[in-house]
This record gives structure tokens, sequence and C-alpha cells, in this order.
């Protein structure tokens, strides 16, 4: 049997009630003439299920507005889902709300490494205090053992001791990155989540903090939930990687068979998008159209309709599942190719 | 060779800050030829958009141009006066920005914003312009155009901005395009389109093209010739196939080895030690790239050859790798 994962996300879903459109008189003419009406719902993450296993690296990737950052912040317990269960080593999170898990000690459990440093870093912290800030609240160290702890960590993510009493703006962009991530694990968690954590550097920098992140999960044992719309990174640094289409996981699998062999057509259009030297631009599979409403979309429709190539009439009929084939390669396709043999 | 579209030669740039004065480009020299599509690539902080923006005479006010010439056909664009500089801007060079949403006028329907343009620089009579505006959305890829020509930049996707920025640019058919990392921030299926446009726009109207950029493999797919910069130099030229096969310059070998690319591997990806001087110093070495360099020589203080900016290859370096080929 296989083992048990760090991280089990079951059919968890988030949706969001969007105010009524028309005026207040228009609404109550169209309610007495139809009767009550539900208001519409933005559906941000619909149905998601995946799993981590210890030390695993799994990438997310999707275009902007696809739900990535919804599901990140759900498996983060930052926000609340609508339905579904996040449990970490069998142990259930979803049973407490957002709040009240921010103040218990499994808080530390899960981490989180934000977009831009230089955005989500207080600005009045110097980088001391915005490494010693978690370990303060979540793990209680105070006075020479939280010095000791802050320069430990601040050694382990190459951060020189001398940088620590300057503020983030008076640091470089890899710098930051280091503080971000100096910061997230210093309270040592079992998973870390990486929102982006390369997009706003350069790429002689990004190369050190992604060697930098591999060789602290090979160190600490971490598992990683790495967030990218790059999909050379993702590459770079996962195991396993899950592609998600307008609130849904429409692929999922093995990296190096997902990037050889993409099963899920729009998994193909946006490897084929990838900028490549050797191929000339013409050859290259174009998505035609914007990315589908998320409001109130049809249930029995796939999402990717309108901008699917291979799109029938079968796609409006029936939503297809997620179904993997035979070397844990799925694919949400009623047309999936047999991927990797 | 054919007649340079813009020729850039020994411009030097300041900016007079608080801090001290940022020597931000020194003696940077390059062309583009007609019809031609080059790649401006290094990273941030070495002189990219600076460039672009003393081209277009839209340098900040603390800025001051200290020497060089950039010449579009017989007109010294840095030492135009502000009339004859709003003729050019527009009508001759067109410039696309990173961040479309911004620089969109926000309170403007979009095909308003076309129609200016149209107006101003195209010769078109008040009455057609409404029109010809819809037209030129449809030119680039916007379904229900006439919708869309009434909407403000608020109410379209990433995508959708950078389609009506290119419209707006293409509007006067200039005879050169600036584009300032015109998808940074957007999705690669998004990315892929709006280069496609610009290129087949390019194409269709001969149009020269300059390309700035961070990303090194977007370059590689979508430019006839690369010109690198670092930190206010441009220390390599040569057109793309063979600045890949053959990199000369160590900083432009380094930038390549720390490109991940569709088969590399973590283990294979070389990180640049060290990061760019700082520009204020009152002394800065006639290499800025000396510091970084694994290649470094006692001859690096000397200064750097100067860089002819009407060839097609440029090397700024004492030091450079072999060359492959027989020259």
């Amino acid at each position: 049997m296989k083992p048990e994962p760090l991280l089990d996300v079951a059919e968890i879903s988030k949706r969001y009630v969007l105010k009524p459109q028309g005026s207040p008189v228009t609404r109550l003419i169209r309610r007495l003439k139809k009767g009550p009406e539900a208001a519409p719902r933005l559906h941000a993450v619909d149905d998601v299920s995946f799993t981590i296993g210890r030390g695993e690296t799994v990438g997310l990737v999707g275009e902007s507005g696809c739900g990535k950052s919804t599901l990140v912040r759900l498996v983060a317990r930052l926000i609340d889902a609508n339905d579904g269960s996040i449990r970490l080593a069998g142990r259930e999170l979803t049973d407490r709300s957002a709040g009240r898990f921010a103040t218990e000690p499994e808080r530390v459990k899960i981490q989180m490494v934000f977009q831009d440093a230089g955005e989500s870093i207080n600005p009045r912290f110097s980088a001391f205090e915005a490494i010693a800030d978690p370990l303060r609240h979540l793990r209680g160290l105070k006075g020479d053992a939280l010095r000791t702890k802050v320069a430990e960590t601040a050694k382990r993510c190459g951060l020189p001791q001398e940088l620590l009493t300057r503020f983030s703006h008076q640091l470089s962009g890899g710098q930051r990155a280091r503080v971000g991530i100096a910061r997230a694990i210093a309270v040592e968690p079992e998973l870390l989540i990486l929102d982006e954590p390369t997009a706003a550097l350069d790429v002689s920098v990004q190369v050190v903090i992604l060697q930098l992140l591999e060789a602290l999960k090979r160190d600490l044992g971490m598992s990683y939930l790495f967030v990218s719309h790059d999909l050379n990174v993702v590459r770079l640094l996962c195991d396993r990687v899950l592609v998600m289409y307008l609130g849904k996981i429409v692929e999922s699998g093995p990296a190096e068979a997902v990037f050889a062999h993409p099963r899920h057509p729009y998994t193909k259009a946006l490897i084929a998008a990838l900028p490549d030297a050797n191929r000339p631009a013409s050859e290259r599979i174009r998505l035609s159209g914007e990315i589908a409403s998320p409001v109130d979309p049809d249930p029995n429709t796939c999402r990717f309709v309108g901008r699917c190539p291979r799109a029938e009439a079968k796609c409006r009929q029936a939503m297809p599942r997620l179904e993997a084939n035979s070397s844990g390669q799925a694919a949400a396709c009623h047309f999936a190719l047999p991927g990797k043999s | 060779m054919a007649a340079p579209a813009l020729l850039v030669e020994d411009v030097s740039v300041e900016f007079r800050t608080r801090a001290g004065t940022v020597k931000a480009l020194d003696r940077v020299s390059f062309h583009v030829a007609k019809g031609e599509t080059i790649a401006v690539v290094g990273e941030s902080g070495s002189g990219k958009s600076v460039t672009a923006y003393a081209v277009m005479g839209i340098l900040d006010p603390a800025a001051r141009v200290t020497s060089g010439r950039a010449v579009l056909g017989g007109l010294d664009l840095l030492k135009a006066d502000r009339h004859t500089l709003a003729g050019v801007r527009g009508r001759e060079i067109a410039m696309i920005f990173q961040n479309p949403r911004t620089a969109l006028n926000p309170i403007r329907r979009v095909g308003d914003q076309i129609a200016d343009v149209l107006l101003r620089h195209a010769n078109v009579a008040p009455s057609t312009a409404p029109t010809k505006a819809v037209e030129l959305l449809e030119t680039v890829g916007i379904t229900d155009p006439a919708r869309r020509a009434k909407a403000y930049p608020f109410e379209l996707s990433g995508g959708m901005c950078q389609r009506v920025m290119i419209a707006i640019a293409l509007a006067a058919s200039p005879s050169l395009l600036i584009a300032d990392e015109p998808t940074t921030g957007l999705d690669v299926t998004t990315q892929a389109i709006i280069m496609d446009i610009i290129a087949e726009r390019a194409q269709a109207r001969g149009m020269a093209t300059i390309f700035i950029t961070h990303d090194l493999g977007l370059a590689a797919e979508r430019a006839d010739r690369i010109v690198v910069m670092n930190a206010g130099h441009v220390i390599e030229a040569q057109p793309t196939r063979e600045l890949f096969a053959n990199p000369r310059h160590p900083y432009t070998t380094a930038l390549i080895a720390a490109t991940p690319g569709p088969s590399s591997r973590l283990s294979d990806l070389r990180t640049i030690a060290g990061g760019p001087p700082d520009l204020r110093a009152a002394q800065l070495p006639a290499c800025r790239y000396s510091a970084r360099c694994p290649r470094r020589l006692d001859d690096c203080a000397a200064p750097l050859p100067r860089i002819d900016a009407a060839k097609t290859h440029a090397l700024a370096c004492h030091n450079p790798l072999p060359t492959k080929y027989a020259a």
C-alpha cells in the first residue's frame, strides 16, 4: 500500500457570492415576476482533489484567473472552503475556521512564501524582525533563543548577518526573496507553499533562489506546493504537476510525463506556447478566445469549450472526469490522449 | 546592408539624484535596419528601458543626455526640439509599454483613444476616424470590435488592453516600433498571440522593431538580432542564431547558462556571481562587468573598444570567448 500522503485535499470547492445584477427596483420586479432567485456565484475552485507526499514537490500551473491563488489560500488555511476536506498527516484541518486555525499550534505546519517579498513583508520590519515575527507568535521564542534561531535560519538561507538590520527597501530583490523564504521556514513547517517565488527576479538571481529551495527541501525534508506560471521553472523543480483551468484540475501527473506527453488539449497548448528558438513560431497551437466566465458555469459543459481545438457536441453535454492512465497521469477530457506509454 | 531605420550612436545618459549622479547609459551604440526585429536584452537596471525612453524623448526630467545621437530618417532625435519630436512620435516611431492597463487613459473609451492618434497623425477625417478605429481593433484580433471600441480599459483583460496598445501604436503606420516588455505579466498563451500580432504587423508594413525584454528565450524565438546590455553598456550584438551558437562576451554566456530552457536541469543552470556595480560611483571600471567576470585579466582596466553602431556584430570585451567561425 502507498504510504499516507502528507497533504490530502478532497473535493474542495470555493464559491464567492456576487451581488445580483440590476438596481433594487429591477431586482424587486424580477422577483415578483419570477419568484426568488439565487445570487450569482463565482466558482473559483470547483471540486478539486489532490495529494502531496512527504518530501514531494508538486507544481500548480495555469493562467491568471484559473483559481491557483484561491486554491493555495485554501490549502494554506488562509480562507475557508465551502465544501471538501483538507487533511494534513491524517488530521482534518477544515473542522475549524481559518480564523481559529491561525492561532493554533498546527499553524506552523503549513507556511507560505508570497510572490513579491518587497510587497509582502511589513516595510517597517527589519530583516531580523521579519524572520523573528512568526517565531515569536507561533513558537513563543524570545531573547537569546530567538536571536540564535533567526541567525541560524538566515544563515541557512544565505543571508549574511550584517543584512539583518536592514529594511526591505534596502535589500536587493534576491535578498528580499531570501528573507521571505527564511521567514516561512523559520518555524519548521512540513508543507511550504510557494506562490510564484521567483516571478519578480532576474534570471541570474532566479537560479540562485531555485537552487536554495532545492537544497532546503533536501536538508529539511519539507514538501512543496509550487505555484508558477513559468512552465520551464516548474519543470526544473517539481516531481508532479497539477494543471488548472477555470477552477478545475484538468491534468495531473509526473512532471516528466506531463511535459513530454500532455494528455489534455489545454496542457498541450500551454506547453506549445512556451518560447522555443528551435521551432518556428508559426508551427504552434494558438488558443483563440478568452477564458470563459467562472460565474455560474454550466455543470454539464467542459470548461475548456470555446477555446478547445478538439471540442465536439459531447463536450457540451457532459463534464469530463479526471481519469488516470496506468502510469498515474490523469486528464479530464473526453478526447484525452493516451499519454506516456 | 539595408539603410538603418534607427542609428543610436554613443548615447550616454545620466540621472541626477539626491544620492549622486547615476550613469545609466554609457556610449550605447546599435542600429536597427528597415524591416528588422532586434531584441535588446539584459537584467533589470541594465539600461534597456532608459535607451528606449531616450530615443522617444520621454526621459525623466532628472535625466540628461550627455553625449551621442539617435538618427531616424536624417533627424537626430536627441537634438530635435519639442515641436518636431511631437510630430515624429506616434507618426514615425511608436512605443508599446509594459503594463498596458496603466499606459492607456483610464477614463477614455479605447476606440476614442485610437481615433485620437488617427486624427493627429494619420490624416484621417473626423467623420471616418471611429470606423477606422474599429477596423484597427479587428486587425489586432479583437472579437466584436465595434462593441469593444466603446469599452473602457478596466473592462478589458490584460491581453485585450495590450492589443489596444498595439492598435494605437500602429494606427499611423510608423517606420519604427519600440516594444518595452510587451508581454511581461501576461500568460504564456496570451504572450504567444500578442507576439504573433506584433510580428505579423511588422512584417506586413516592413516596420523596424526594437523589442526590449529580459526573457532570453522569447528574444531567441522572435528577434533577427540580439543586443545584450549590462549596467548601461552594450556588451555584445550578434544575429540571434550566431549569438546562441557562439556567444563571445562572458556575460552573454552567463546569461544563456542561467536561463531555463525546455530541457535544462536545475543542476546545469549557472548563476552569475555578484551583482551589478553601483552606477553612482565616481569612478566606474572601464568594463562594468569586470568585477563579476571569471575571464578578467589585468588588461580589463583599459578602456573598452568603441562599438561601431552600423555593424551587425558588436563586442565590448578584452578577453572574449574564442570565435568558432573563421572571420
